[in-house]
Formats: structure tokens, C-alpha cells, sequence
């Protein structure tokens, strides 16, 4: 190997990817922090002068604002049902099209992907005619079956579990396409061990496919917690964070606090918490992994 | 033998529903899109358009700027698609091949911060784009979105499979790293790039958040933020917002399934678990 190496190359490849990295994105994290420390508003946005450190001011304000709160509820909510509800159909889907014996798999596949790639704006105009309680088509299935109509969005306890329903329906492909890649690497006569040791196909999915399909696990709960927290389009278009705050999610009182009420400030310490709460998120879900 | 092919059939018929019950809201939204008021006042709803017609499409077009919207929406996508495959693949390189100081430390620290939501950075990144003069212009969408810490992984990852020898026969020719780059990387990359493509052209296709806070005016809104504008106006006429987001999911679907070998490889490579 012939080691003539330019320094100045390397430095000019990378260079320009990490200038935008960290000015359009380190920057601003920080800033971020900074920036929840002032009591930056719109008179602020106006004239820069006007801007104070207030310390932890707005961190004092988060803990006596109830619609933090409100926010902070309906996105565990959110989490802690739409996160197991997505990794659950992924992994059953995921299992069902691995079968050896089941045709079209490339087909199934692609299916079921669809909904990953559309966009979250449009199905979510979608879902909110199929949600309508008296045209919408949901309820009139509903009907033939004698169920009475459900008022999917303008329930206030209904309101966060259709937005689930979406939500599932949305993205359950993504973690499915990992899911096939992550059985696919599970090496076959393993399983072909296990038959001749005569277990069943319960015990084989138990003592096989569960533990090494660990390292898939970790990979997909990090990717849809992140995701999960992160939850905005879908009440911003379907509810407005309504009926009576019942899907307002942290991500929605952060855009309405920092660019409608323009409290930068404040919203900037909302943002800093939801990103707090993904990262410890992100956190546990590696020390579980470590057992 | 019979208990098996029971279990076959099964396996057969429940993914055949579940993929009825994923397709549904498609077939649904194009469905409505083509029907009159007279189909949509019937009962029981009809399934398809009893007089389909293209009407709402040409409103679309005519009464509101939906032109203009799917103008903006692709000028900005392949901004930030062409721009971040170049940067993406020149860094991409060089973690991968080349040798500098602190590289792996830098690629470490990269990675770590993939777990970061967007979203803790766009209330300072505002203040800059509005400092920069640039709220309201494709520019202050399209810059932001020019290199990706993912877009430099998945680069990475792919070249890290070139063997050495190749890229250590052009330097004896005497070839600088930035004719390495253009002339053996780039062409090498293609599958690649494709996949990144793809990935940078859906992701800016459909975001929503950025352009809601960085587009003021209408003239320079992006498919996703003027259909949800118009949500607000035009909520009692389903068939016209039903055509909008027809138009706003085709090319992607379209891209989608054109392209979607790259599109699941790229993916599943971007999942490699350590």
C-alpha cells in the first residue's frame, strides 16, 4: 500500500458537510439551550435589545403550566400505546411474510411499505373524512355491524386513540422492512436444530427468532421512540390539538408557543425537554439492551 | 400434511386482508377524488365514482394555484437531493477511505447525534434563517437540508466494501483525491446514491414542520403546507381535498415503486446494527 496522502483533501471532503451540520444543526442545539434561559418574545424578535436572561424561569413556568402538562400526558399516551401497537403489527406482518411457504412476499412487502412513504399531511386529510362521524366511512362499517357511531375525532376520549390508529397504520411497514432483514439474517439450520430436537414452532420462535432478533429490537424501539415523541403533523391537520386539549403533543405547544403566541423563550424550553425525554428514552432502551 | 396447508391458507388470508385494510384509504382518497356532489349525497356511499369526473382535479389547477405548489414542492426537493448528494458523498469518502485526524472520533460523535429530534433545533434555527434574510425563500428550507448525518452514513457504509487497491492503482496513475472522487467514487457509488437519492427526495417531498414555520406566503408554499391551508377553508368539500392529496402522494408512490429495490436497501443498510 502506497501511503502518499494529502491532508488538505480529506479536510476539503468533509469540510463542507460539516459546516451545514454544525452551523444549520449543532448551533441551534445549543442556541436551543440558550435560548430557553431568555424571555425571548416578540417584542425580543423586534428589537434584540429587549432580550433578558431570566435564568430558569421558563423551566419555573413549565412546572406551573398546565398545558404542559395536558401536552406531556398526551404524548406518553401516545408513546405508550402507539409504540407497542407499531412494533407489534410490524413484527406479526414481518413474521407472517417470512414464511417460507408464502407467495407474493414481494408483494405483501410493498403493500404494506405504501403508507411509509405517503405524505403524513395527506393521508391525514384522508383519515380525517374516514373519521367524519356522520359521512364518514368508518362509522357506516361501523353501522352494518349495529355498532352505534363513534365520534372518532370530536370524543375527547376517542380523539388520541384515532390518532393511534393512523399512526400505526402509517409507519407499522417501516419496522416491518427491519424486522424481514433481521429474520432473514437468522441462520436456518438453527431452526432446522431445533425441529429435529423436536420443539414446536412456538418454542422455536421463543428460544431462536426472539433473542436474535434482539439487536433489531433496540435498533427499531430507538427509531420509533424518537419518532413517536416527536408526534405533530397528525393533530396539527386531524384536531388541532383539540377537542379540549386532548392531543395537543409536546411538539404542537412548542409551534404554537414559539410561532404563533412568538414566546421563543419558553417554547425553546419546551423543545429542550421533549429533547431531554427522547434522549433518556434512547438511554434505557441501550442499557436494556447491555443485560 | 392437512393441518399444514390449513396453516398455508391462514397465513394467506390474513395478509390478504390486512393488505385490503392498508390499501383501503388509498383506493378511498382517489375514489372520492373522482366523484360528483350527486355521488356523494347517495346512500349507502358507493365504493366507486357512480359519474367519475376530473373536475376537482381542473379546480385544483384553475381556482386554486396547484401548479404553483407542486412547483415549489419540486424545485425544493430536487434542490436539497442534488446538493446533499454531492456533500453527503464527498464526506462519505473520506470517513470512509481516507485517513485524517480525529476521524473516527468525529464519525462516533456524528452518529451519536442522529438520536437528536429535528425539532430541538428549529426555534434558534429560525432566528437564524430570519437573521440570514431568508424566511419565506426556498433557499431557507432547501440550505438547511443540504447534508445529512444519515446521508454521510450510508455513503460511508457502502464504500467501506471498495477494496483499497483499487483507489491505491489510481493514485500510482498519479490521480489526486478529488479526481478519485469524481471519476472512480462517484460512478462506483451509483446504486448508492440512488438509494440516498430516494431517501433526501421523500424526505423533503413530505416534511411539514420546517416549511410551515420558514413559508409565510402562499405563492411559495410546498404541497404538504398548502394542503393543510386549504384544510381549513375547504373542509366541506371532500372530493376536492381528496384530489390534493392524490396529487401530493403520487410521486412519491410513483418513485416509490419505481424505485424501491434502492429504497429498502438503502434502509436496511441504514439499520446495520453495529
Amino acid at each position: 500500500m502506497i501511503l502518499v496522502r494529502r491532508p488538505s483533501a480529506a479536510f476539503w471532503l468533509v469540510f463542507p458537510a460539516m459546516l451545514l451540520i454544525g452551523v444549520f444543526f449543532v448551533l441551534p442545539i445549543v442556541a436551543s439551550l440558550l435560548l430557553s434561559f431568555t424571555d425571548f418574545d416578540l417584542y425580543a424578535l423586534a428589537r434584540w435589545d429587549h432580550l433578558r436572561l431570566i435564568g430558569l424561569e421558563n423551566y419555573r413556568h413549565l412546572l406551573n403550566d398546565p398545558l404542559f402538562f395536558r401536552a406531556l400526558t398526551n404524548t406518553f399516551y401516545f408513546v405508550a400505546l402507539g409504540a407497542p401497537l407499531s412494533v407489534s403489527a410490524s413484527l406479526l406482518t414481518a413474521l407472517l411474510i417470512n414464511q417460507r411457504m408464502v407467495r407474493g412476499q414481494g408483494f405483501f412487502r410493498t403493500v404494506f411499505f405504501l403508507p411509509v412513504v405517503t405524505t403524513l399531511v395527506a393521508v391525514a386529510v384522508v383519515w380525517r373524512y374516514l373519521y367524519h362521524p356522520r359521512s364518514g366511512l368508518l362509522n357506516y362499517v361501523l353501522s352494518l355491524l349495529g355498532i352505534e357511531p363513534i365520534d372518532w375525532l370530536g370524543d375527547p376520549d376517542w380523539a388520541m386513540p384515532s390518532l393511534i390508529i393512523m399512526a400505526v397504520w402509517k409507519n407499522f411497514g417501516f419496522n416491518m422492512v427491519n424486522f424481514i432483514a433481521g429474520l432473514k439474517s437468522i441462520p436456518r439450520r438453527l431452526y432446522e436444530a431445533a425441529e429435529v430436537d423436536g420443539a414446536g414452532a412456538f418454542e422455536q420462535f421463543r428460544s431462536i427468532t426472539l433473542p436474535l432478533l434482539a439487536p433489531t429490537f433496540v435498533f427499531v424501539g430507538i427509531v420509533t421512540l424518537i419518532g413517536y415523541f416527536q408526534l405533530f403533523a397528525e393533530p396539527y391537520v386531524m384536531t388541532q390539538g383539540g377537542p379540549s386539549g386532548r392531543t395537543l403533543s409536546i411538539a404542537l405547544l412548542m409551534f404554537e408557543e414559539g410561532f404563533r403566541w412568538w414566546n421563543l423563550g419558553y417554547a425553546a424550553a419546551i423543545s429542550f425537554v421533549l429533547f431531554l425525554i427522547i434522549l433518556s428514552g434512547t438511554f434505557i432502551q441501550m442499557l436494556v439492551r447491555r443485560r | 400434511m392437512k393441518a399444514l396447508n390449513g396453516g398455508r391458507l391462514m397465513a394467506h388470508v390474513i395478509l390478504l386482508m390486512a393488505a385490503l385494510l392498508t390499501l383501503f384509504p388509498f383506493f378511498w382518497m382517489v375514489s372520492v377524488s373522482l366523484m360528483t356532489a350527486e355521488d356523494m349525497a347517495l346512500f349507502p356511499p358507493p365504493l366507486t365514482p357512480v359519474h367519475p369526473t376530473l373536475e376537482h382535479y381542473q379546480a385544483l389547477f384553475d381556482e386554486l394555484a396547484m401548479g404553483r405548489y407542486l412547483f415549489n414542492s419540486t424545485l425544493i426537493a430536487v434542490g436539497v437531493t442534488m446538493s446533499s448528494l454531492f456533500i453527503n458523498s464527498m464526506a462519505g469518502y473520506a470517513f470512509a477511505k481516507l485517513h485524517f485526524w480525529g476521524r473516527d472520533s468525529l464519525f462516533r460523535l456524528l452518529l451519536a447525534m442522529m438520536v437528536i429530534p429535528s425539532q430541538a433545533a428549529m426555534l434558534p434555527l429560525f432566528l437564524m434563517i430570519k437573521q440570514l434574510g431568508l424566511i419565506n425563500t426556498y433557499a431557507g428550507i432547501i440550505i438547511p437540508g443540504m447534508s445529512s448525518i444519515f446521508g454521510i452514513f450510508l455513503i460511508r457504509q457502502y464504500l467501506k466494501s471498495v477494496p483499497d487497491s483499487l483507489l491505491d492503482a489510481a493514485r500510482i496513475d498519479g490521480a489526486g483525491e478529488f479526481r478519485i472522487y469524481w471519476s472512480l467514487i462517484l460512478p462506483l457509488s451509483k446504486p448508492v446514491l440512488v438509494s440516498l437519492a430516494v431517501f433526501t427526495f421523500m424526505g423533503s417531498w413530505n416534511d411539514f414542520m420546517w416549511p410551515l414555520i420558514i413559508l409565510t406566503q402562499e405563492d411559495r408554499f410546498t404541497l404538504p403546507v398548502a394542503l393543510a391551508n386549504l384544510m381549513g377553508e375547504h373542509v366541506q368539500d371532500p372530493q376536492l381535498m381528496m384530489a390534493g392529496a392524490v396529487l401530493t402522494i403520487l410521486p412519491v408512490v410513483l418513485l416509490f415503486l419505481l424505485l424501491q429495490r434502492y429504497y429498502l436497501e438503502g434502509l436496511v443498510a441504514g439499520g446495520v446494527k453495529d
